[in-house]
């Protein structure tokens, strides 16, 4: 075990110290007003720097043992937020406290802390395996980073790890090329496993598989989350995946969160235009009706537009959508969020559109 | 369908050869495609439906090469043509976009020359018309600012810009046929639904058939009138391309179909385990003897390990290779 660490919260010297005793002791992640800004260019002596703000006010809340999907277009911030709970990326501004304490701002040698409660299965299992280590290297180094050195604990979690991921213990001998792309995701699975961490964030963890060995990853994660207890940040583009994967779900679009909610509500009573997109855009196997298109490319992260972000593409954008400020985050009493200030409105077109276009 | 097909593939068989001996990546592979048809091939990599098209296209480079079989265009076999002949054919009544619009253009010439050298390759246009039908084609891919746009270079634009650039070149003469190989998967989804309703679009308009290439069954379902479905180099299953949804015949299209989660599947039946396709996917070197989906199918007896089954003909329409199918 890690011994407890004063939490570095210098940024917010207001705050309530006494974090481990408040009501929401069943979240194991909380991610706060998070936002990640990158100068872009900056010629000479730093004239025409630019901001690229790739997270901009991300809240997300994650309960022990569920999984949250986290969904959005390349570009929308997904990935930022990942590196930033795993502590790969530091955030200009907000505060992520995994398991009750904080853990933005401390010092580097802290992630190595971090790293036994959060981990990541990676997208492509080729490019994320060292070609040239054995599974038991692979499986064994962390260990030892982490102060594990007695020969047999390692070799009993290693054979352990393999048994949970359906790997057998004598394949561990071998290099990454003599498995296969399932098999290999396996090996990804097992290295994020090995050190028993709390979170596991999964990142686009099918979409590298071939289409037939993709049900098996799913299953085997849904598995190991039940057994281990774990719980999941599922970054995916694949809302299939993500509606069968996830017990809540947020929707991001350039760097802010615009839907957050139950994923039935998410995927049955969707509430903001961008969401409704995402889900109109995926192909009907069924009929060859006309796929609903959005119109536009993402914005350049770097001139968004003025006012709600998704405005210049959404069919209900009126003038108060492009005006400044933009729209909130609203929480509703049911706890489905949305940013957008005529979601009201478009709920009740789309009834009306349902009830009385029959 | 009466008359001559568009295009009409007969037992084509492909070969591999890695250096000591042949190994066929592809074969027994027939289809026809009518005028303004829209058909689909779809299979996971390595079951052989990017080289079929390739085959069609006479881009088959070693170690790829045609083995045997028939390729007829509007009734003339065209495998043993030459390769000026094919390049006559080739972008002029044939076109092909790719997955990755940034490897298949140019990155150091400007989109707008690299659309006009079409018109001046294919139809003995001047550069100066040339570069005025190239605006007149990125005006008809809507891209915004055509006029302006002909300048940028390829890596000024974005996937799904490069995408309707792929789109503009390979529709400049008018071809009969579109090859389209995964011409979305690159791309986010609201910009693949763009695309795709953009391609539907104009060969709908000119009467164009669109062949499809994709590991997506549910795209392609909804893109193709009928889908061929390709398992290790053969196809297994041809149908209309609802059918094959709804109740799809062969063991692995059926893996396929129930192995995926769908959309409303969640809400409709509740959170369920996903049927798995047991295995792997074998490699082009060690296909299996018999049906070559035999070591991961449950259905599968004796016979399917000796003996390659024959394309049956379903009742419903369509055909399927299996000693046992539905």
């Amino acid at each position: 075990m890690h011994e407890p660490q004063d939490r570095l919260d210098e940024d917010r010297p207001g705050e309530d110290r006494l974090g481990e005793g408040r009501p929401d002791d069943d979240l194991i992640l909380s991610v706060e007003d998070l936002a990640v800004h990158f100068p872009m260019g900056g010629g000479w002596l730093g004239r025409d720097r630019r901001l690229l703000r790739a997270v901009d006010g991300v809240d997300l809340k994650l309960k022990r043992g569920e999984c949250l999907g986290l969904v959005g277009e390349s570009g929308s911030g997904k990935s930022t937020v990942a590196l930033s709970i795993l502590g790969l990326l530091a955030p200009t501004r907000g505060r992520v406290v995994v398991d009750g304490q904080v853990v933005t701002n401390r010092p580097s040698g802290d992630r190595k802390a971090l790293a036994r409660i959060v981990q990541m299965v990676f997208q492509d299992p080729y490019a994320s395996l060292n070609p040239r280590q054995t599974v038991r290297r692979t499986l064994e180094d962390p260990l030892r980073v982490h102060g594990v050195t007695a020969t047999s604990e390692i070799g009993d979690r290693v054979a352990t790890m393999l048994r949970h991921v359906g790997l057998r213990p004598e394949q561990a001998g071998r290099y990454p090329h003599e498995f296969s792309g399932g098999q290999r995701q396996r090996i990804g699975i097992a290295r994020a496993l090995i050190l028993n961490p709390k979170i596991v964030i999964c990142d686009e963890p099918v979409s590298a598989l071939d289409v037939s060995i993709r049900a098996q990853i799913i299953n085997l994660l849904l598995e190991l989350k039940d057994t281990l207890g774990l719980s999941y940040i599922m970054i995916s583009h694949d809302l299939g995946v993500v509606e069968h994967m996830s017990d809540k779900v947020a929707v991001m679009y350039l760097g802010r969160i615009v839907e957050n909610g139950d994923w039935r509500e998410i995927f049955e009573r969707p509430a903001h235009p961008y969401t409704q997109a995402l889900i109109a855009a995926i192909p009907d196997p069924l009929h060859h009706a006309p796929l609903a298109t959005t119109g536009g490319d993402l914005p350049n992260p770097l001139n968004p537009p003025n006012g709600c972000a998704f405005s210049p593409r959404c069919r209900y954008a009126e003038a108060v959508c492009r005006g400044e400020p933009g729209p909130v985050l609203e929480t509703r009493a049911d706890g489905h969020a949305v940013r957008c200030w005529r979601a009201d409105e478009i709920a009740v077109q789309a009834t009306l559109a349902a009830t009385g276009g029959g | 369908m009466t008359g001559v097909p568009l295009i009409e593939v007969e037992d084509l068989r492909i070969d591999l050869d890695d250096g000591s001996r042949r190994v066929a990546a592809a074969e027994g592979i027939s289809f026809r495609i009518d005028r303004g048809e829209t058909f689909g091939l779809v299979g996971e990599s390595g079951c052989g439906k990017s080289i079929t098209a390739l085959a069609l296209i006479g881009l088959l480079r070693q170690p790829l090469s045609i083995g045997s079989g028939v390729i007829r265009f509007e009734g003339r076999e065209i495998q043993h043509l030459s390769a000026a002949k094919q390049r006559e054919l080739r972008g002029n009544r044939i076109a092909m976009i790719f997955q990755e619009p940034m490897t298949a253009l140019n990155p150091v010439s400007p989109v707008g020359r690299q659309i006009a050298e079409m018109f001046v390759l294919h139809k003995g246009k001047s550069w100066r018309e040339a570069n005025q039908l190239a605006v007149e084609a990125l005006a008809s891919v809507r891209v915004p600012a055509p006029e302006r746009r002909v300048k940028d270079y390829p890596h000024q634009l974005s996937g799904g810009m490069r995408q309707r650039v792929m789109i503009a070149i390979a529709l400049a003469c008018g071809p009969d046929l579109l090859i389209a190989d995964e011409p979305t998967t690159a791309l986010d989804v609201t910009v693949q639904a763009e695309i795709i309703e953009l391609m539907r679009n104009l060969c709908a308009e000119r009467g164009t058939a669109i062949l499809m290439i994709s590991h997506d069954l549910g795209l392609v379902a909804n893109v193709c009138r009928r889908v061929a479905v390709m398992y290790a180099g053969r196809i297994v299953e041809e149908r209309g391309s609802a059918d094959v949804f709804r109740s799809p015949s062969h063991p692995y299209t059926q893996g396929l179909v129930a192995s995926l989660p769908r959309l409303g599947s969640r809400a409709a039946l509740g959170r369920t385990r996903l049927k798995e396709i047991a295995g792997v996917v074998p490699a082009i070197t060690a296909f299996p003897d018999g049906c070559r989906f035999n070591p991961r199918c449950a259905q599968a007896t004796g016979i399917c390990r000796t003996v390659a089954p024959v394309a049956d003909l379903l009742e419903a329409g369509g055909l399927v290779r299996c000693h046992h199918h539905a």
